[in-house]
């Protein structure tokens, strides 16, 4: 903790000191190596000041930004089989997962929850990349097929937030057939006429983004995020060049047409709204409505609109 | 001249001591002949008994056999009427992905499969069947096509993976995959499937949400190849063959899981020993695939095919 001594202000140094602070009051960035102090990064989203970095958030706290009054409902996941394939590496699978789930106080790499967006009622689902890298096996499928099949209960929209180095290789080919599951679940939304927006997070790579992650009416990506098929160590092997500056970033990506949006994560949460009463031909809420123009003559200048629970958006 | 594996060495060896007798001056020799015959009956024998236990690695080292017959093959032997359709309409022809309509046994077909190439020359031409976005763009657009014409689709698969380059993730590989895999379960029309050597990954997927996947007994269907399941977990690429164990990825392991519906019995020694017979055979099963999905309309399609991939995984939850 030699930092501590170099680089904290005297004051600092000794609330850190303080034998029941926890020792994570304090993060460097990634990117940029400042350090930033927890209050500071909380009330920033978890964006660096220093350099804008997108800190990877999991999504407890990426629902509290997310929903009306940081408030939602968590929904309880359908359990699955557990090491369907009984694999094993230099360590068993088995073990690995119950490890990660009690490091994580969680069943697998996804949360969903249903809550309020901007007023009206929304189903959000969020991979944990802290979870064994956000991967997608089975569980995470299931878990993206009862996230859709609540989004049609409610006749909600579905926004899914991917943060996933791909498909979990200990589950084998069942993990490959959840690019198939959950491309039938996001149908099963679309059928009923529901937006289904996505939030590409750093990194969303592999089977994640060739399934569900590409396949957004509307495709927002955070800041820098990695985003791409093939992972570029891999890349770099197979064609032995270089990759170009900001490769497979977002912004790289918006470049090439492959997203519709680069949204800071500040603005996350009214861009969606914004999008959602849109697609959905919603008044925006009353305090930001424009003035209504006073009308001259008998009748209205224009048709009133059709309100948009008597008119779902056609398909 | 025959390419030979690893672990056939053996038989390779008793396979030429019997070339060698057969040209000798006086092979009509009668002792010569003995000795022919009673070496042959070994090596058939070895053949047999290699064959019935393969490992899982070995498996593998077949599906990716160079002699085993490839998409040009089946389509030489199975289609008549032939009719190669190029293009993604939107940036190019990719030839990892070779595909059009075509006659299976007199009816009408869409029929689309990677190509590895068979030498030098063609293994370059077809991108060793590492298809592009725009090769997965094509293929969407071919399914798409069938299903406005009511013809049913027949896939092949035979891919190391979708192609990892600059420009393939420049134009979406992703995305590409994910429509290909989104168009094949939309379809309203019978889609059969059949994995012919290695189904390698998203890009393997990508051509199979059909109705009925078949695989062919000595072929390979994984989410990642057992050398880079290795380098990742075990941290050295010489793993291989326990990451190939540990993946369950064998025809037999998945027809167990639910992913392969029937495995088609191979030649006596693998399809690279005997093109027109597994040709024959393949047939054979397409045409069966495709009769038990007859007097199914659109809608009963569609279904059957989301409930069967829905319902993978989930016995022994
Ligand atoms: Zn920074």
């Amino acid at each position: 903790m030699n930092w501590l001594t170099n680089f904290v202000p005297p004051k600092i140094r000794a609330l850190v000191r303080k034998a029941d602070v926890p020792d994570n009051l304090w993060h460097k960035c990634p990117a940029c190596g400042q350090m930033l102090f927890h209050r500071e990064l909380e009330a920033n989203l978890h964006v660096c000041h220093h350099c804008g970095h997108h800190l990877r958030i999991g999504a407890r706290r990426r629902f509290a930004m997310l929903f009306d009054d940081a408030t939602y409902h968590e929904i309880e996941l359908p359990k699955t089989a557990a090491d369907p394939l009984k694999f094993r590496d230099v360590k068993r699978y088995s073990d690995r997962l119950r490890e990660a789930q009690g490091r994580h106080q969680a069943d697998d790499a996804i949360k969903v929850a249903h809550g309020r967006l901007g007023g009206a009622s929304a189903v959000v689902a969020c991979f944990e990349f802290d979870f064994m890298g956000g991967s997608m096996g089975v569980a995470v499928g299931e878990a993206l097929v009862a996230a859709a099949r609540l989004a049609v209960l409610q006749q909600a929209p579905l926004v899914v937030v991917p943060a996933s180095g791909g498909a979990r290789m200990q589950e084998g080919i069942l993990s490959l057939m959840q690019m198939a599951r959950t491309t039938i679940a996001i149908e099963e939304v679309r059928a009923a006429g529901l937006p289904y927006l996505v939030v590409l997070a750093d990194p969303t790579t592999g089977g994640v983004t060739a399934s569900f992650a590409m396949l957004g009416d509307i495709t927002v990506a955070e800041p820098g995020a990695v985003i791409g098929f093939a992972g570029a160590r891999v890349i770099e092997e197979t064609i032995r060049e270089k990759l170009p500056e900001g490769f497979q970033r977002a912004e790289y990506l918006l470049e090439h047409g492959m997203v519709d949006m680069v949204v800071p994560r500040r603005e996350l949460r009214q861009t969606l709204i914004r999008i959602l009463d849109l697609l959905h031909r919603r008044q925006p809420p009353a305090e930001v409505l424009p003035p209504q123009p006073v009308l001259v003559g008998k009748e209205p200048a224009m048709p009133a609109l059709p309100a948009a629970e008597d008119h779902p958006p056609e398909r | 001249m025959r390419s030979f594996l690893d672990f056939e060495q053996p038989i390779a060896e008793l396979e030429s001591k019997i070339e060698e007798l057969r040209h000798l001056p006086g092979a009509a020799d009668i002792n010569i002949a003995d000795e022919v015959s009673k070496l042959q009956a070994k090596a058939e024998r070895l053949l047999r008994q290699t064959y019935a236990k393969l490992t899982p690695w070995q498996k593998v080292l077949v599906a990716r056999h160079p002699d085993r017959p490839h998409l040009t093959d089946y389509l030489a032997g199975l289609i008549t009427d032939f009719t190669p359709l190029a293009g993604d309409r939107t940036f190019a022809e990719d030839r990892a992905i070779i595909g059009g309509l075509g006659r299976f046994r007199d009816t009408p077909v869409m029929v689309l499969g990677q190509e590895k190439g068979a030498d030098t020359e063609s293994r370059v031409r077809h991108n060793f069947g590492m298809a592009k976005p725009e090769g997965y763009r094509k293929a969407r657009r071919l399914m798409e096509l069938a299903d406005r014409f009511g013809l049913p689709i027949l896939t092949m698969v035979d891919t190391a993976g979708a192609y990892p380059g600059i420009g393939a993730e420049e134009r979406g590989q992703a995305e590409a995959i994910a429509r290909a895999i989104e168009a094949g379960l939309a379809v309203g029309v019978p889609f059969v499937s059949v994995i012919i050597g290695e189904g390698g990954s998203g890009g393997a997927i990508a051509l199979a949400t059909a109705n009925r996947v078949l695989m062919l007994e000595h072929a390979v269907y994984s989410v990642i190849s057992p050398e880079g399941c290795a380098s990742i977990l075990w941290r050295s690429g010489e793993h291989a063959q326990q990451a190939a164990e540990a993946l369950k990825l064998t025809a037999q392991d998945l027809l167990r899981l639910g992913v392969a519906d029937t495995i088609i019995p191979e030649p006596l020694g693998g399809a690279h020993r005997d093109h027109a017979a597994t040709v024959a055979t393949v047939g054979d099963a397409i045409a069966s695939a495709f009769s038990s999905l007859a007097g199914m309309d659109g809608a009963t399609l569609r279904l059957q095919r989301r409930e069967k991939f829905l319902a993978i995984g989930q016995n022994g939850a």
